[in-house]
């Protein structure tokens, strides 16, 4: 494959960085949250990755069978949000709040 | 073409390649948890943008544009906590996860030089080992990933090779 390298480090390289199975409960809070996501419009999606990418820990992932319902719930209040908003940027960092509120009450289910 | 098939074809694409980007994610990042994040924000931002990426695939695979969209929130990940990776990825407990009884009794502690050395490579050298070795990559679906030449892939992955077996063998205690 590489002129000069020794085949058999190909090969422990190989047996080094074998692949990694995803966790079952990841494909399925996925499958979850994807299946929400074909049913919010743009501008719904666009407010929602925005506050998802401050802190992938702030994203829905503990929740786990609960995550789409983070999703509806927050998707819900959002109307009220925006015109409770002056600026773009307020909205976003309610949304986020809301998101975090929503994630703390199913956590506590 | 219409939503539903859209979404559709975005099912497939998922199911198809989420332990391609799990894989790259868990080696990228170097711990299961960090790795569920970044899989999940992979997956969220490709359908964000699945029906451009489509249309300008012009046929081609999409998978080296899923890799490249992980590498891209991976690299915002690291500037956001201002932290390189603590990558636990020599953790006798990974590795037993990871591997099977045969490598482990046949050759755990060099598998682990290598997991090791790995982490001192530059960025873009042990990006493109990840993808070879682990994703199987060829030479052009790295150099799509990586948006650079299929020359200069070949050139990165050559040079990401013989830096790490210069790195194992200095762990060995043999000539560098």
């Amino acid at each position: 494959m590489n002129e000069g390298t020794a085949p058999d480090f190909e090969g422990l390289l190989r047996r080094a960085l074998v692949p990694v199975e995803p966790p079952e409960d990841l494909a399925e809070r996925l499958e979850a949250t994807l299946t929400n996501l074909t049913e919010m419009a743009a501008e719904e999606l666009d407010a929602w990755e925005l506050s998802a990418m401050r802190d992938p820990r702030n994203w829905v992932r503990p929740v786990a069978a609960g995550a789409g319902l983070v999703v509806l719930r927050v998707r819900t209040q959002q109307k009220r949000h925006r015109a409770q908003a002056a600026t773009d940027a307020e909205f976003v960092q309610r949304m986020l709040h809301a998101a975090g509120d929503e994630i703390r009450r199913v956590l506590r289910r | 073409m219409d939503k539903a098939e859209l979404d559709r074809q975005f099912s497939e694409l998922y199911r198809a390649h989420l332990r391609d980007v799990y894989s790259y994610a868990y080696y990228r990042v170097g711990d299961h948890h960090d790795a569920e994040d970044l899989t999940e924000q992979t997956f969220l931002q490709a359908y964000r943008h699945f029906e451009r990426a489509v249309r300008e695939s012009d046929g081609r695979p999409l998978r080296p544009w899923l890799i490249r969209i992980a590498h891209n929130l991976a690299a915002n990940l690291y500037r956001d906590r201002s932290r390189k990776p603590q990558t636990p990825i020599e953790d006798t407990g990974t590795l037993r996860t990871l591997h099977t009884t045969e490598d482990l009794v046949e050759g755990r502690d060099e598998l682990a030089r290598i997991l090791e050395g790995i982490k001192e490579l530059p960025d873009d050298r042990r990006e493109a080992l990840i993808m070879r070795f682990a994703l199987g990559m060829d030479n052009r679906e790295i150099a799509r990933a990586m948006d650079r030449s299929d020359g200069a892939t070949k050139v990165l992955i050559h040079r990401a090779i013989k830096q790490l077996e210069q790195i194992v063998s200095a762990r060995q205690g043999g000539p560098a």
